[in-house]
């Protein structure tokens, strides 16, 4: 069984080469960048491997590893402390994310060479996975806190890693704030769990400690204890706090506006955003804290609600978009909306599987279109076309990903996608109605835009890519249509295995689809494990099964005849719902609502405006004003002394003097 | 020991004054005296960390001379708890940074040299004094140099800012003399330490009025909206080492004051008016960040951010008035951790903001872009001291707003509330600056700046281990600050209780 160091190791060592590399190798020995590829690939590799560890542990101690917490700082009468918390959960997203980050830091080797800023890259990297892995890892709410911070910190460095590409820096810096702003929540969400800290210390509790809160959100009789329950209210409101941070770390709607930006950064960062580390972990939260939110039906319905509408807002815009990267960034929007409304409709296992599935093919996906940019020079689909001649393993992968991705039977994403459904389903009422037929028109649309952006970019005549895009004068890579190098190849070809194959973990028949490897419910039963968490892995159900894949099979049909087989013309469709086409492609104008009218407009030039003016003009003047009328008098006693010092020092005797005197009178 | 740290700096300005003539000289030894001081102020606090503070309530390393002037009773009293131990070393901290920045300076060298240590033997002094009398001299030295300092190696309208500074604190000291005087003619005494929790005594004023005169004294210097217009302007003007040190330890001598004095004579009355002060502590934040986010100089942008960052200072000690009779320490360990963690970041800041001036000769943000090309390092310390200015976990600037935050929601969690959303106005000013200044397109005019010297690294290399070290374990000074403010949390207890 793993011990506690091994544990820690899985987070300090990708911090260490962080530590490593920014401190030594980029100052001093830059000739040699090239081992800082290797020292991140080192470490975060050794992270997997403990990461197996942690995970075979877990599986053989059927349940959480319980270790000591560590005192970090005592406030009050409690402590904040810092130690592991090993269930798990936190075993799945470890395998998550370590496995996913060393297929992208392999991937970034080819993808990254030549950059000038080679070893800043990786240093970055570095850290982005050590901050994940330390929310993973966390055991107390506000240590959790801290590695959610950092993670949005690393992906705040790694959007404008690209610093001096104004685009790069202003969307570095809106997914910084947008995420901040969900994080107020978070904050205000921990603020109210220590204003109600009787509750907790009446029972021998901490309101900083993650078992705790769920425990006392959970109630009832626990090992012989009876625990008194917070009150819905309470838990709703802290539930409703977190969730906030959620959405703006996931980008659900309404903070869901810097996701697409955020590709300003190298695409490999992107890959590793959108599938392993930050958005998910959004996801990673609400699953944290389930219990608390299972224990508020409010929350629950918010969560459900918000990630419905988001599954089905964000597709509508991956439907229009014409750069690869963009109709990605909304897919993932869409997905990780998936799982939210998952986790609102109790589907707690069905999220983690659907998470687990979707960061192999997302990845893939993204990676897939770093490989076309590298030969085509361009991530805009309008000057790409035909590339399956030229890169057949990137087209081959990317297939995969996207027919995983569809929920298309037997591909890993049909299971969770599947699960899913006859969660909400089964989850009844109108909550669970509504929520599963947006789920279903979002799996209609998921295989619509995936297999456009298919079509678009490997399939029909290549269109010239970025020499097309900027005329005669391409800057940046230009064009060298060939399959990229193996460095690059590698990755996505090992991710494609779990894009196939990672459903059969859920194996909802029998030991025949597990291989004789997976046993039955195996995820589930994995999953069952976590405190307080009781899952009931849904049934197979058949019609339903045939029905989503009849939905996806229809998307894809669509866009075959749009796209592939031109029988139907892309145009006179958008021409036909030409309002609702703007309204997509103009991403509904929440930029424009956010940016210019909210921050702009309302914030800059009003609020702030105003403030600064009523500043200047009324409160320094008055201060001003009653200043200088101590200065005037100041002036007439100093034009006794001749000089301002000595004014001071004869302002301060006769200041004194009046006050004896007053007193003296006074008594 | 007390004696030696807080004179030492004095004894340096007049070795200066009347023994050294060259210039380079005098840069060298000032540069010496900061870093025996810092070495004194170092094994201060760690003689007090390690065996002082576990006897909470007493004054430690206490040097007292009571026949100084014995007709009034006025002793010279020195001494430290937890409470003033670590902005002791934070000032040894920030007054050998400040010496550090100033190593280039040409103008009128030796009188500069020479009232940077004044200042710095003042601003120390007020941390120790344990007699007002002493307090309340030592408080009013810290004027003059600042004022020479200003006006003479300032920029832009010195002599308006620096009479703008005096005056605004001149007012404050006015308030304080008469508070002391009515705490001196009805007790008899000038002793901090006997003057602490006097509530029952008979004053010649009423005690509201007398807490009054001193939080008024103490907000200009903190400073609180809206006494606080001196700042910018102070900042925007003062040479670089003067807007570190006026940042760094300056304003924490209102926060000071305000807990000793304000908080610890008269808890019952700072309970009393603690929805003033909480009041005026959100005003402050949030007033503070959003003007910021309209300022274009770069010193008077982090000049505003202060009373913002200030303001978190003033929220943890409206906390005082507890729930239901229990004060619990957090908001109040929370302020004065916002104090010590504030001086270095915000030291840093205007550190670093003196770097890049000296090297592009501007601060006007617009003019600006793309620095980080050429100065890297400063680009990243830059970057840290944002970063913790914003309150990111890992840095000291989240312990300490965590601290208030979580200490004053319970007791006032409308206000609180409204305060925290401060973080995104804050993170928004913070990453502008750093997006306008450093990021973009580097202009051709900037084309052959070179980064920092070895020299200039050392005090911003000494502030980023300050703020990450705290950051990470603040346990180091959070225990002493917590241990200090003992005392006053029971006498707190005691009015507020039923």
């Amino acid at each position: 069984m793993i011990f506690e160091g091994a544990a820690w190791a899985i987070f300090l060592l990708p911090l260490a080469s962080f530590v490593v590399i920014s401190l030594f190798v980029r100052p001093f020995l830059n000739q040699y960048e090239k081992y800082s590829g290797y020292l991140t690939i080192l470490a975060i590799g050794a992270a997997f491997v403990l990461s197996i560890w942690a995970l075979g542990s877990v599986l053989g101690n059927e349940g959480e590893i319980g270790w000591e917490a560590h005192s970090w700082l005592a406030i009050g009468n409690l402590e904040i402390s810092l130690g592991i918390l090993m269930d798990p959960l936190t075993a799945i997203l470890l395998i998550v994310v370590t496995s996913v980050s060393l297929a992208v830091q392999v991937y970034s080797q080819g993808y990254m060479r030549g950059d000038p800023s080679y070893s800043r890259y990786f240093a970055f990297m570095s850290l982005f996975t050590a901050s994940m892995l330390g929310l993973v890892l966390a055991r107390n709410i506000v240590q959790l806190y801290a590695f959610w911070e950092l993670v949005g910190l690393s992906s705040y460095l790694l959007i404008g890693f690209w610093y001096n590409r104004p685009a790069a820096a202003a969307a570095a810096k809106k997914a910084f704030l947008v995420t901040r702003l969900g994080d107020v929540g978070f904050l205000l969400g921990i603020l109210y769990l220590f204003f109600n800290k009787e509750a907790f210390l009446s029972q021998g509790l901490n309101p900083f400690e993650i078992a705790d809160i769920n425990l006392i959100a959970h109630g009832g009789e626990v090992a012989g204890v009876q625990i008194i329950a917070l009150g819905s209210g309470v838990a709703t409101w802290v539930a409703v706090g977190i969730f906030a941070g959620a959405v703006g770390k996931s980008a659900q709607f309404p903070l869901h506006v810097w996701l697409p930006d955020a590709m300003e950064g190298p695409t490999p960062v992107s890959a590793l955003i959108h599938a392993a580390t930050m958005v998910v972990a959004g996801v990673f939260l609400v699953a944290r804290f389930f219990p608390l939110f299972e224990s508020s039906t409010t929350a629950m319905n918010i969560v459900a609600v918000i990630g419905g509408f988001t599954a089905i807002f964000a597709a509508t815009m991956g439907l229009v978009m014409n750069d690869i990267k963009r109709v990605l960034a909304y897919s993932t929007v869409s997905q990780l909306g998936y799982m939210m409304l998952a986790l609102g409709v109790g589907a707690y296992e069905a999220a983690i599987f659907h998470l687990f599935n979707h960061a192999f093919f997302k990845a893939l996906l993204f990676l897939g279109a770093g490989s076309v940019n590298h030969a085509s020079g361009t991530f805009n689909m309008q000057y790409m076309g035909g590339l399956k001649r030229y890169m057949p393993r990137t087209y081959v992968t990317f297939l995969i990903a996207a027919v995983s991705i569809s929920g298309i039977f037997p591909l890993a994403g049909f299971w969770s996608k599947d699960e899913i459904l006859v969660g909400a389903w089964n989850h009844g009422g109108t909550i669970g109605q509504l929520v599963f037929w947006m789920a279903l028109v979002a799996a209609f649309m998921t295989a619509f835009y995936i297999f456009r952006a298919l079509f678009l970019t490997f399939h029909g005549e290549f269109r010239g890519g970025v020499d097309a895009e900027n005329g005669s004068q391409s800057g940046g890579h230009g064009v060298h249509l060939a399959e990229s190098p193996w460095v690059m190849v590698a990755p996505m070809m090992v991710l494609a295995v779990p894009a196939v194959v990672s459903g059969f973990l859920a194996n909802p028949l029998n030991t025949a689809w597990g291989l004789g490897i997976v046993p039955t419910h195996w995820f589930s039963k994995l999953l069952g494990n976590v405190e307080f968490i009781s899952v009931h892995p849904e049934p197979m159900n058949l019609v339903m099964a045939f029905g989503s894949t009849v939905v996806a099979l229809a998307g894809i049909g669509l866009a075959y005849l749009m796209y592939y087989a031109h029988k139907v013309s892309p145009e006179k469709v958008a021409a036909a719902i030409r309002p609702a086409y703007n309204a997509a492609f103009c991403k509904y104008y929440f930029d424009d609502l956010y940016e210019d009218w909210i921050t702009r407009r309302g914030f800059y030039k009003g609020v702030a405006q105003s403030t600064d003016w009523v500043d200047r003009n009324i409160i320094d003047r008055i201060g001003v004003g009653i200043g200088f009328l101590g200065r005037n008098v100041g002036q007439v006693i100093g034009m006794l002394e001749n000089g301002q010092v000595q004014a001071y020092g004869a302002g301060m005797s006769i200041g004194i003097l009046v006050i004896l005197v007053v007193f003296s009178i006074w008594n | 020991m007390l004696s030696a740290i807080v004179f030492l700096p004095l004894a340096g300005a007049m070795v200066i004054l009347l023994l050294l003539k060259d210039a380079r000289q005098i840069r060298l030894f000032a540069a010496a005296v900061t870093v025996v001081e810092l070495a004194l102020a170092v094994a201060a606090f760690v003689i007090f960390r390690t065996e002082d503070y576990r006897r909470v309530g007493d004054m430690e390393m206490v040097e007292v001379y009571r026949d100084w002037i014995p007709a009034l009773n006025i002793q010279y009293h020195l001494g430290v708890d937890g409470l003033s131990t670590p902005l002791v070393l934070l000032t040894a901290l920030l007054g050998m940074c400040a010496v550090f920045a100033s190593l280039h300076v040409q103008l009128r060298v030796k009188e500069y040299f020479m009232w940077l240590l004044v200042l710095q033997t003042a601003v120390t002094g007020v941390f120790v004094s344990l007699d007002l009398v002493l307090f309340f001299i030592f408080w009013e030295l810290e004027l003059l140099p600042m004022y020479f300092l200003i006006s003479i190696w300032g920029s832009g309208r010195k002599e308006y800012s620096a009479m703008k500074f005096l005056i605004f604190t001149l007012l404050g000291s006015a308030f304080m003399l008469v508070g002391i005087l009515a705490l001196y003619f009805s007790v008899g005494t000038f002793n901090i330490v006997e003057l602490q929790n006097i509530e029952g005594a008979q004053l010649i004023l009423p005690a509201g009025t007398v807490f009054a005169l001193l939080f008024a004294a103490f907000a200009v210097k903190l400073p609180v909206w809206p006494v606080h217009t001196w700042l910018p302007d102070a900042h925007t003007d003062a040479p670089t080492a003067v807007s570190v040190m006026l940042a760094g330890v300056l304003l924490k001598m209102g926060g000071y004051g305000m807990i000793r004095m304000a908080v610890g004579m008269f808890p019952g009355r700072a309970q009393e008016y603690a929805w003033v002060l909480a009041v005026l502590a959100v005003i402050s934040v949030l007033y503070g960040a959003v003007v910021t986010v309209r300022q274009t100089d770069l010193k008077r942008l982090i000049a505003f951010s202060s009373i913002s960052h200030m303001g978190y200072v003033l929220l943890g000690i409206a906390s005082v008035v507890g729930v239901g009779g229990a004060v619990s320490s957090v908001g109040l360990t929370g302020a004065a951790m916002q104090m010590f963690t504030h001086g270095t970041i915000t030291g840093l800041l205007f550190l670093l903001v003196g770097l890049v001036y000296d090297k592009a000769h501007t601060r006007h943000i617009p003019d600006m872009g793309g620095l980080a090309a050429r100065m890297p390092i400063i680009a990243v310390g830059f970057l840290i001291a944002g970063l913790a200015s914003l309150g990111l976990p890992g840095t000291s600037g989240f312990v300490s707003e965590l601290l208030v935050f979580l200490g004053t929601f319970e007791v006032w969690s409308w206000i609180t509330a409204l305060a925290v959303f401060a973080i995104v106005i804050t993170a928004g000013y913070i990453l502008w600056m750093v997006q306008r200044v450093f990021f973009g397109p580097l202009l051709p005019r900037f084309a052959s700046l070179g980064d920092t010297t070895v020299v200039e690294a050392v005090p911003m290399a000494l502030l980023v281990i300050a703020i990450m070290v705290v950051g990470v374990y603040p346990a180091i000074v959070s225990d002493v600050f917590k241990q200090g403010l003992e005392p006053i949390i029971q006498s707190l207890q005691q009015v507020g209780g039923p």
